[in-house]
């Protein structure tokens, strides 16, 4: 079963890329499409029916064939399930079938190929990125996992590029390969690193090895540093890069150039969140690396701060959600760099599905408008585009993390991005007790209330703007298009109450849930010694199973005892991060929802009630507001510091390194030769040239002949 | 057949050569159409021949095998032999030129010439990866060079004559550095015969030349001298400059060639002669090596990104992309060693196909500059696909044969110096950065330059030349152990013997510094 989810894409893929002549377009996007909904179904089945009890060591391989093998180094292609594979199976699979379904409607017309085929070849992209993407999270080692990596990142490219006559697509491709490689160069010397230090790159080998990995050194470069620490860092370079976190985010607001069903799936809901999948993932190793994982938190806390401001005053509707999606991948980084990996991946869970919500709602909105981005145009759409109005209303309850606070049904009642945000800020408070991470996720919080309200504000109120003609043929988007929307509808309002419990409950939930063994935490004089405390989870059910009725909230703790290597993730016991979030004080929870409110009571004044406000404020706070708008001059920037210099040093070396130095060199060092060179040539021209090389070979032969035998003899 | 399958596979591309020469008269269209088709035939039956000795070859016997021996002219042996080490090189040849000679199939200026080239070019390939005594391998070596040399020189673009010779002094001159150390090993073991040198321990002792202490001695001084070959054939910075200008004047096969299987032989000879027979002058020169390759990476890779003549792009990306070999193999360890042969044939299929996929446009619009293309994907949807691919196999993609060396050689590098690997890592950057713009300025946008609006999609002969390309680099990406299988036993046996070499070395070293 899993071997049919990894490859009916790949199948979908290669049949509808290249048969489509064959069998017609409308065939290929049913079968990619048909292909996807089956890989869905038998995800939903496996995430369903997994029980990391049933495994040893909470997950099970599927050996599918060998590939890279040189001396120690053995690379198989392998499917590795447990639960955090079965997780990313859902929301891949869940939300690229969606997405499948949605193209036929969005992609039925596109005014870039007025005669040329195009529909097959976007699907046949699309499923060959969800095949890469599959390949990524099943691997069992890294290798496997860098060539999903590196899959998705050439179909990004592909999809960006789609429309390959526009000159900015076309550039925005390029940016977003060439950025993600520089991610990559990290990743890649995270492997070597490993490699070097264990051996392997084998998960079950390298997690095992974790522990001795924080006593090991490693000389990289200029120095000596911690092996764990480093290998840390240099995987983390390649998160950055893959999930657009400051400093290598340069990419993602550019990629909007693609179709949008793209920018939903892969700019929002997939790709972008392997980062964060590949720390939690590296969960072991991660455990082991205080420094590094400092890091991430910083530049988390910092990304989701940055990307939120900038969002703050973007007009482009694609990139307002893109900055977004940047802001709250910082909210990621921060859950799983503080050691709360279940918490990361309940946020990368319910953000795919209203994340993908808002981007394929724009979508609808950009269909219905005629391919106009700009929100400035937009206005009063919410009696044209009811549907979708109520669908990306939805979307945007979610995002901003509206729910009610302190009511506790044995879930937090609210839509899904209010449990899980929430929950990512009081692990941001509990570990640290407040500092940098808290506040700026409360700040960004607070921005993210703002900009997605003045979206809808922008989009659905207020007076019509921009070209009449457009309004006035605005339409709704067909049910193929808003079929995919009430079905993510669903999950952006359930997703956070219903995953609750396994993700962030306690150790005890999320533990069986991730096939990771807990404990009891133990008290101060308290009785219970550290003795075989829950090698496995039939020992650890002994401990009241009758104290669930307010876990987290009750008196039971319960903490991770887990090995590195046992279950989907590895919490050291040290880390109680996960139940302290639970015991922070009234002010931190609710902290988050006046953020909220403030945020959205601000874009209400200034978007509904004081229209002409926003515009006073630009001109009043030029400078930052332009700062803002450019994004933090990071493209300037870098275009100064990395592309110029680079172009003019290739330039250099060519015709200074090459053409004086290395060429003037030799040619002088052939001085000597030149005027029988000029003779030779004046023969080769004139078609002596077979005599001169059979010459030429009898020549050699016989001066060789000599020098061998006299050398012989002597 | 046996015995001499060897021979066969070896010269039965020179006897069609001389039946060529020989019989076919006359440069009508039938003769150049016969012409072709002989060469055609004579390459494909070579293949097949060679196959022979794929199947019969023993991957865990790290000897020789199929070796043939006799005397020949005045005292000297023919000895061909094949191990693991070269068994895929030849394979790489034999499997090439049927589609070199397929991509020449619309040459109409002195065909029967222009086969002739090859088919003895062919010959003399092999022979290089196959000979066994130093004499003979040196002719193979050399004699190369003139097949080559003429047909840039002959079949060349406008400034032939002066690429053919930049050509053939560079790799001339290096070459004669080496035939002064054969000398020298001949005097010092008394036979020409590798497998013989290849066990024979040069001298180690350090002397002072000039004024200048040199370790590892003998070894050394002979190390340098093939090296000052091999470099050149590479080519390794900062001797790569004939490179891009022999290919920009090259017609399409013969820069198929040139990159495809001429290049491997300075690194095939690092593997038969520098490594095993002089491997303390190969640890005492390591650090260069590795020097030299990672700046070729990175340097190579940045003059790649401004060049505006697509073949002086990709002979560029050629040069990077042999800097990664010869990092890998003076590593000294398995995966170096594995990657370096692995992307040496990997190298082979892609920069290959690369040369042809710039052949396709060459045919129809006679300019290699990359300005005046753009959009192509409009009409030639075909051709943008099987580009992307190699671009992407190019790049090092995951899934393609061009990653597994490139990640191999890097990951041996890493375990020996991190800070060549970490320079030598940043290529993974650059290549994307230099190949997807090439493609981008050739392939994407919109067709506006009028001169291409009639241009025509592949034709099934141009289409048919990629297929085996293509399933090769799809093959040896998935499924790599094709390659290391049968490599692995003989890089092993070489690995242990270079290292034995130079921890004994070492250790003659310390005894050395303990008696003071």
């Amino acid at each position: 079963m899993e071997q049919i989810i990894l490859f009916a894409p790949l199948v979908g893929a290669i049949i509808g890329g290249f048969g489509w002549k064959m069998m017609g377009e409308t065939a290929a996007q049913w079968l990619t499409t048909s292909l996807l909904f089956l890989a869905a179904i038998l995800s939903w089945v496996v995430f369903l029916t997994f029980d990391a009890s049933a495994h040893v060591n909470g997950h099970y391989t599927i050996d599918i064939l060998t590939w890279i093998q040189s001396g120690t180094l053995d690379t198989s292609w392998a499917i590795r399930m447990d639960r955090l594979t079965a997780t990313m199976l859902i929301v891949i699979t869940s939300v690229s079938a969606l997405v499948h379904l949605y193209s036929f409607g969005y992609m039925a017309h596109d005014e870039q190929f007025p005669d040329t085929p195009y529909k097959a070849r976007f699907f046949a992209y699309l499923s060959f990125f969800t095949f890469a993407m599959l390949m990524l999270v099943t691997a069992d080692n890294l290798v496997q996992m860098f060539f999903g990596w590196e899959g998705v990142g050439v179909a990004s490219y592909l999809l960006i590029g789609f429309y390959y006559k526009k000159p900015s697509a076309n550039a925005a491709a390029i940016k977003a390969f060439v950025v993600n490689r520089v991610g990559d160069f990290g990743f890649a010397l995270g492997i070597f690193g490993i490699f070097f230090v264990t051996g392997s790159i084998n998960f079950d080998v390298i997690f095992a090895e974790a522990p001795a990995l924080a006593e090991t050194t490693l000389t990289f470069l200029w120095r000596d540093w911690n092996a764990a620490e480093i290998i840390a860092f240099l995987l983390f370079i390649g998160a950055m890069g893959k999930s657009a976190q400051l400093m290598l985010h340069t990419w993602l607001p550019d990629a909007m150039e693609g179709p949008t069903p793209v920018s939903a799936l892969i700019h929002a809901a997939t790709m972008v969140t392997a980062g964060v999948f590949l720390v939690c993932r590296m969960s072991p190793i991660m455990e082991f690396a205080p420094s590094a994982t400092s890091f991430i938190v910083f530049l988390g806390a910092t990304t989701a701060f940055f990307a939120a401001t900038v969002g703050l005053v973007q007009n482009d509707i694609k990139r307002v959600i893109a900055y977004s999606t940047c802001s709250q991948l910082g909210y990621m980084f921060v859950a799983a760099g503080l050691g709360v990996y279940s918490v990361a991946m309940f946020h990368l869970l319910t953000h795919a599905f209203f994340k993908a919500m808002l981007f394929l709602g724009a979508g609808s909105v950009i269909h219905g408008m005629h391919h106009e981005q700009d929100m400035r145009n937009y206005g009063g759409l919410r009696k044209k585009l009811p549907y979708t109005f109520w669908a990306m209303m939805i979307g945007t309850l979610a995002i901003t993390g509206v729910g009610i606070p302190l009511l506790y049904l044995g879930f937090p009642v609210g839509f899904a991005g209010f449990v899980s945000k929430d929950a990512i800020i009081e692990s941001a408070y509990a570990a640290v007790g407040g500092g940098y991470a808290f506040w700026m996720l409360v700040i960004a919080a607070l921005f993210t209330s703002f900009y997605s309200w003045r979206l809808i504000f922008l989009t659905f109120y207020g007076e019509a703007r921009g070209d009449k003609h457009t309004h006035e043929h605005a339409h709704e988007s067909p049910k193929v298009m808003l079929a995919p929307l009430a079905i993510l509808a669903v999950g952006a309002i359930f997703a956070g109450m219903v995953f609750y419990k396994p993700f962030f409950g306690n150790a005890k939930y999320v533990g069986q849930f991730f096939g990771v063994s807990y404990a009891e935490q133990v008290h101060h004089g308290d009785d219970h010694s550290d003795d075989s405390h829950g090698d496995d989870h039939a020992n650890a059910d002994d401990h009241s199973d009758d104290a669930d009725a307010d876990d987290g909230h009750g008196e039971t703790h319960y903490m991770f005892t887990g090995e590195p290597g046992q279950g989907a993730i590895y919490v050291a016991s040290e880390n109680t991060t996960l139940d302290d979030a639970h015991s922070v004080p009234v002010w931190v929870k609710l902290a988050p929802f006046f953020a909220m409110l403030l945020g959205f009571i601000t874009a209400y004044v200034f978007y509904i009630r004081k229209p002409d406000l926003p515009k006073k404020l630009a001109e009043q706070q030029a400078p930052l507001y332009n700062f803002l708008l450019n994004k933090w001059y990071f493209d300037e920037l870098y275009n100064a510091v990395f592309v110029k210099p680079a172009l003019w040093l290739g330039k250099f070396l060519w015709k200074k390194g090459d053409t004086n130095v290395i060429d003037g060199g030799i040619n002088g060092l052939a001085m000597g030769i030149i005027p029988f060179l000029t003779r030779m040539a004046g023969r080769a021209q004139s078609g002596y040239v077979f005599t001169y090389a059979f010459a030429m070979v009898i020549g050699i032969a016989v001066i060789l002949t000599y020098f061998t035998i006299t050398g012989g003899y002597e | 057949m046996g015995a001499n399958l060897l021979s066969m596979t070896t010269f039965i591309p020179a006897i069609a050569a001389a039946i060529l020469a020989l019989i076919l008269r006359g440069d009508d269209e039938a003769a150049q159409r016969n012409a072709k088709w002989l060469a055609m035939a004579a390459t494909g039956l070579t293949f097949v021949v060679s196959l022979f000795i794929l199947i019969g070859f023993d991957p865990n016997n790290t000897g020789f095998q199929f070796v043939e021996d006799r005397e020949w002219i005045m005292g000297l042996n023919y000895k061909m032999g094949v191990d693991g080490i070269s068994i895929l090189f030849v394979m790489l040849t034999t499997f090439l030129m049927p589609i070199v000679i397929a991509s020449c199939w619309t040459v109409t200026t002195r065909v029967k010439e222009y086969m002739i080239a090859f088919l003895l070019l062919e010959t003399l390939m092999l022979g290089v990866f196959l000979a066994l005594d130093l004499v003979l391998f040196y002719l193979f070596f050399e004699a190369g060079l003139i097949p080559m040399f003429l047909i840039i020189g002959i079949w060349g673009g406008k400034n032939r004559i002066y690429a053919s010779f930049k050509f053939f002094l560079y790799t001339f001159l290096g070459s004669v550095l080496m035939l002064v150390a054969m000398v020298a090993m001949y005097a010092d073991a008394g036979t020409t015969d590798i497998p013989t040198l290849m066990n024979w321990t040069f001298g180690t002792e350090t002397f002072s030349i000039l004024g200048v202490q040199l370790i590892g001695g003998m070894q050394t001084l002979l190390w340098l001298a093939f090296f000052a070959s091999f470099a050149v054939k590479m080519p390794m910075w900062p001797v790569h400059t004939w490179l891009p200008d022999a290919h920009v004047q090259a017609p399409t096969a013969g820069s198929v060639v040139l990159a495809a299987i001429l290049l491997k032989m300075g690194g095939y000879g690092f593997l038969r002669f520098s490594l095993p027979m002089f491997p303390v002058g190969s640890a005492v020169m390591a650090d260069l090596v590795l020097w030299m390759s990672a700046i070729a990476i990175v340097y190579t890779s940045l003059v790649a990104l401004v060049q505006q003549d697509m073949k002086k792009l990709i002979a560029y990306s050629s040069v990077a992309h042999m800097g990664f070999v010869t990092m890998g193999i003076f590593t000294f360890n398995q995966q170096g060693l594995d990657g370096a042969i692995f992307q040496m044939l990997s190298h082979g299929f892609i920069s290959g196909a690369l040369f042809l996929c710039v052949g396709v446009i060459y045919d129809r619009m006679h300019t290699r500059e990359i300005d005046a293309y753009g959009g192509l994907v409009n009409r030639m949807p075909a051709y943008a696909l099987i580009f992307m691919f190699f671009t992407m196999a190019n790049v090092g993609l995951p899934g393609t044969s061009g990653f597994v060396g490139e990640f191999l050689t890097l990951m041996a590098a890493f375990q020996v110096n991190t800070w060549v690997a970490a320079v030598a890592t940043t290529g993974v950057i650059f290549s994307a950065a230099y190949a997807l713009w090439l493609y981008r300025r050739v392939v994407m946008g919109d067709l506006i330059k009028e001169s291409l609006k009639s241009i025509t999609d592949m034709t099934t002969r141009e289409r048919v030349i990629f297929a085996p390309l293509v399933i090769m680099t799809l093959l040896l990406g998935i499924y790599p152990s094709l390659v290391t299988d049968i490599i692995g036993p003989s890089v092993t046996a070489l690995v242990d013997q270079v290292e034995a070499a130079q921890s004994a070395f070492a250790l003659s070293n310390v005894t050395a510094a303990a008696s003071y």
